[in-house]
């Protein structure tokens, strides 16, 4: 008896144990999905040997130090102490500048583009700032030494000393002597630097807030001020919180435009106008030098600590970002 | 299928327009920023004599020079400031210095309504840089240049950032002439500046100091002189304040000279002598006694011995005083013990 | 008092909106700020001796950087090299075959890959390939750059093929074709345009990086033969001049910014406008 039964072609007949697996080897299919798992395990390997390179290599400091690495301010590579707090500092003094001055600046153009300006020039707008966040840092460094640092030295600086600096409390971050590069001097660099991601991200947050909740604002009498401030910002807050901190990120670990523009002084100071350091600037400047194998170690220790920190932020902000884009927010 | 065969062929253009000529000699090397402009010189000037010859010379600082020379990744390193016994302990390798020319560090300003030379005390340099003397008018300042108006304001210091063998010399300076710096700070390439700004190379000090206005910073003299950098007079262990130049830098190199030792290792600061420039110093290529590869290892001597007879022609014009003949001749010696 | 609390609100909304727009408008003008500042400095300096020519020994005028833009130039392709296939790839992994918790670990890894600092990712790339063999190299610089551009590949690509709807999936599979033949002749050609776009983009963004190349590729004064020398790039020399004093100098790295500015820029232009017809690309 001829078997009318016709095999599907492809399918794969009941074998089981190692012949099912050579079997289905001999299918496209399976060959396609183990070539692209290896590749996508590639991603897996080089990751985790990226971190085990940085732990490995940093060995000699964390065993010297140990907890005190954190809190030990002296950087002294004749007599082999060194410590991050500086570092640590500075990393985030400039950052938190920056976020000063780049939150209510992005998120007033994010609330102008999402809520206020035409939908085409929103766009045209929004695509203009993609533009800026593609600039290369290092071209910021060279404003940032040609134009910010001038324009610090000259005006900026002396009128921050004069007036903000004149007020009891707050005065001491604003205290003389004017260099020109510093804290502050970076944090506006690294603010023009992380404005387009809050602005990018922000927008597109606001725009995923229904019209109903603006419409019911306006409906009771708010103005639109106070629809937008009140009701929409509020809405998106877990987005937008998202947003700065993927800019906090990103601050983080900028490297070439904060150590042309910061000074290279591993201090820690009140004032914001003093040459100070961050962690990405040293290790640019003194990775090809670390004379002597603990140097070196200190210096890859504190890539350790940066990148945990960054590795902390970034996965907040992702899980900030995808909450309210998936819940479509919701007034925590 | 053309697009994949314009591709195949622009790449294949690429891989032969880029693959190594047969016959050059690519020779890496890093090191010291003191006396780039002179080894850049020198490396540019001997490939036009020699074409198959490239050095490549990146001015990273000289402990930059010193580790990657350690690492293995340089052929040859440079430093102003000699390496340390411990150093050279580290190293799983025997390392030679060369001198190459004599040098000075000088101090430069950039001070409002002064433009000529100040005088500097010794007393002056270590408590600017140790951060006890903080302006400009200050009496340690002032005594020295009377008849000179000089503003209250603040001094900025700048130091290098990186690890330096002019912050070598310029630390071996102060700690010879001041206990405070000796016992607080000490000498080296990298040290744990009390005060003051880091720009990256005798480059970036010279630029740090060229746009801040109130500044003072030390570099080695042709980077002054290249810039228009103002820069003052230092006093000398015999009272005198001096101009750093060409004789100033001889004199200091003279003692040395008679008594070079054998590895070469010697530093010159702070001499006696009323004409001795007290910032002086040698600076050093440092190259590896064992060299494998034949050709590089001829390459390196023939550069050597090219260094040591017309390449001192170039220092002048650079501002770096040549070798004393003494040392020259020593050195001549010493470039058979490369193997 | 009802009035006087309406005059209030209302010119508090008027001024509050009008700050926004004021926002946005600096923000926006801080790009043509830069642009402009780069091409009034920077296009003075470009001359023919600046694309053809060899740097100058220090303290000389002129020269140039040819070496730095073919320098560039090689880092990239040895970056497409070693990252677009390994993206693409996983890309087309995530998108067609994932598992779930495989899925997950395989993008929370690319997250953090992508969120690693550049400096970090130079030193990652110093002990594994410079060190071993001593050597600062063309091979390390790419290799330090292909580690950034795979993340932003990877994602680029997930999206755009899982943005090919799944009628066309459903269409070729009902005709008898595989899954890997459907995803090689029908999904891939789809989507791409947008992967491609996405391989551009991942590309600009690594063409400006500076700290990476720092100590791996190293930099170099001459011609880089092969790939096991050392090589200049055009970041790495707009930095090192930029902190130099020489006037010389200043100009020729804003020249640099300016070239290495347009070729980003107009990569980025590009790519955005011809993707915009069909989604919008984050830039985050």
């Amino acid at each position: 008896m001829t078997s009318t039964a016709t095999t599907i072609p492809h399918a794969a007949p009941p074998y089981s144990g190692p012949r099912a697996f050579v079997q289905r080897l001999r299918h496209g299919d399976e060959i396609a999905h183990l070539i692209t798992l290896t590749f996508a395990a590639g991603i897996l390997l080089i990751t985790s040997l990226l971190v085990w390179e940085l732990w490995r290599t940093s060995y000699l400091s964390r065993t010297k130090f140990g907890w005190h690495f954190f809190w030990t301010q002296t950087w002294d590579p004749i007599f082999d102490n060194f410590g991050a707090l500086p570092f640590i500092y500075g990393t985030l003094v400039t950052s938190v500048v920056a976020l000063i001055i780049a939150v209510p600046l992005g998120l007033a153009s994010a609330i102008f583009l999402s809520e206020l300006a035409p939908r085409k020039i929103s766009d045209a707008v929004s695509f203009l700032i993609d533009l800026l966040a593609a600039v290369p840092s290092v071209i910021y460094g060279l404003l940032g030494i040609f134009v910010v640092v001038p324009l610090m030295r000259s005006w900026l600086g002396p009128l921050l000393i004069n007036t903000l600096g004149k007020l009891p409390g707050i005065g001491k971050l604003f205290a003389g002597p004017n260099y020109g590069v510093g804290f502050f001097t970076a944090g506006i660099v690294l603010a023009i630097m992380v404005v387009p991601f809050i602005i990018s991200v922000s927008r597109e947050v606001l725009l995923t807030v229904p019209r109903e909740q603006r419409e019911a604002a306006l409906a009771l009498g708010a103005t639109r001020w106070e629809s937008t401030w009140k009701v929409v910002v509020p809405w998106a807050r877990t987005g937008i919180m998202g947003s700065i901190f993927l800019a906090l990120a990103r601050a983080l670990g900028e490297t070439m435009a904060v150590t042309m523009v910061i000074g290279n002084d591993p201090k820690i100071s009140a004032s914001l106008l003093r040459p100070g350091y961050t962690i990405a600037a040293v290790i640019a400047n003194e990775f090809t030098e670390a004379t002597g194998d603990l140097y070196l170690s200190a210096l890859i220790e504190l890539g350790l600590v940066l990148f945990l920190m960054t590795f902390i932020l970034n996965g907040l902000a992702r899980i900030l970002i995808v909450a309210t884009e998936r819940g479509g927010g919701r007034p925590a | 299928m053309k697009k994949t065969s314009i591709v195949v062929s622009i790449l294949l253009a690429l891989a032969i327009a880029v693959a190594a000529q047969p016959g050059t000699i690519l020779l890496n090397a890093a090191g010291a920023t003191f006396p780039y402009p002179i080894y850049s010189k020198w490396f540019d000037v001997y490939h036009q004599k020699d074409p198959n010859v490239q050095i490549n010379y990146q001015s990273i600082g000289s402990g930059g020079g010193i580790r990657q020379l350690l690492a293995g990744t340089v052929d040859f390193g440079a430093s102003d400031g000699p390496m340390s016994d411990d150093q050279l302990k580290e190293a799983k390798f025997k390392i030679l210095h060369f001198p190459t020319v004599l040098g000075a560090v000088i101090p430069i300003y950039n001070v409002s309504g002064v433009s000529g030379e100040l005088n500097f005390t010794q007393k002056a340099l270590a408590g600017i840089y140790l951060g006890t003397i903080t302006k400009w008018n200050d009496p340690e300042i002032a005594k020295a240049n009377s008849g000179v108006n000089l503003p209250a304001s603040d001094i900025v210091v700048v130091h290098r950032a990186d690890g330096s063998g002019t912050s070598y010399i310029f630390t071996d300076f102060l700690s010879k002439v001041s206990d405070d710096w000796k016992n607080k700070v000490g000498k080296g390439t990298s040290v744990q500046w009390p005060v003051g700004l880091g720009g990256k190379g005798n480059e970036g000090v010279s630029g740090l100091v060229k746009q801040t206005p109130g500044s003072v910073g030390y570099v080695e003299l042709i980077y002054a002189v290249q810039n228009g950098i103002t820069f003052g007079k230092v006093q000398n262990a015999s009272g005198k304040f001096v101009k750093a130049d060409l004789a100033g830098v001889t004199a200091a190199a003279a003692a040395a000279a008679k008594e070079m030792p054998d590895d070469f290792r010697v530093s010159i600061t702070n001499q006696s002598g009323p004409t001795v420039y007290p910032i002086s110093s040698f600076t050093w290529l440092l190259i590896p006694a064992q060299i494998s590869d034949a050709t590089k290892r001829d390459a390196i001597k023939g550069f050597l011995k090219w260094m040591l007879t017309d390449g001192q022609g170039y220092n002048e014009g650079l501002a770096y005083a040549r070798l004393p003949k003494p040392v020259i001749e020593k050195e001549m010696k010493a470039i058979a013990l490369i193997q | 008092m009802n009035r006087a609390l309406l005059i209030w609100r209302k010119s508090l909304n008027v001024v509050m909106l009008t700050l926004t727009g004021v926002a946005a408008l600096s923000v926006v003008s801080v790009l043509f700020l830069i642009l402009g500042y780069l091409i009034w400095h920077g296009g003075a300096s470009l001359s023919w001796s600046f694309f053809t020519q060899l740097p100058k020994p220090v303290g000389e005028t002129g020269g140039g950087m040819a070496n730095a833009i073919v320098g560039s130039l090689k880092l990239l392709s040895l970056a497409a090299l070693i990252g677009l296939p390994i993206g693409l790839m996983a890309g087309v992994y995530l998108a067609e075959f994932g598992g779930q918790t495989f899925s997950f670990v395989i993008r929370y890894t690319t997250d953090l890959l992508n969120g690693v600092p550049s400096i970090v990712i130079g030193i990652f790339a110093y002990s594994i390939v410079v060190l071993p063999v001593k050597h600062f190299s063309t091979l390390a610089g790419g290799f330090a750059l292909g580690m950034m551009v795979i993340p932003i590949t990877v994602r680029s690509t997930e999206e755009f093929l899982r943005a090919i709807p799944g009628t066309l999936r459903e269409g070729a599979m009902a005709l008898g074709a595989s899954k890997w033949k459907t995803i090689a002749t029908v999904v891939l050609p789809a989507a791409s345009g947008g992967i491609l776009t996405g391989m551009l983009l991942a590309l600009a963004r690594v063409a400006g990086e500076t700290a990476p190349l720092l100590f791996t590729a190293f930099s170099n004064r001459y011609w880089s033969p092969g790939w096991a020398q050392p090589i200049a790039s055009l970041p790495v020399m707009i930095y090192t001049y930029a902190i130099a004093p020489y006037d010389d100098w200043h100009r020729q790295a804003w020249a640099a910014g300016l070239v290495l500015l347009a070729l980003v820029l107009l990569a980025n232009l590009g790519c955005r406008l011809a993707l915009n017809r069909g989604g919008n690309v984050r830039s985050v």
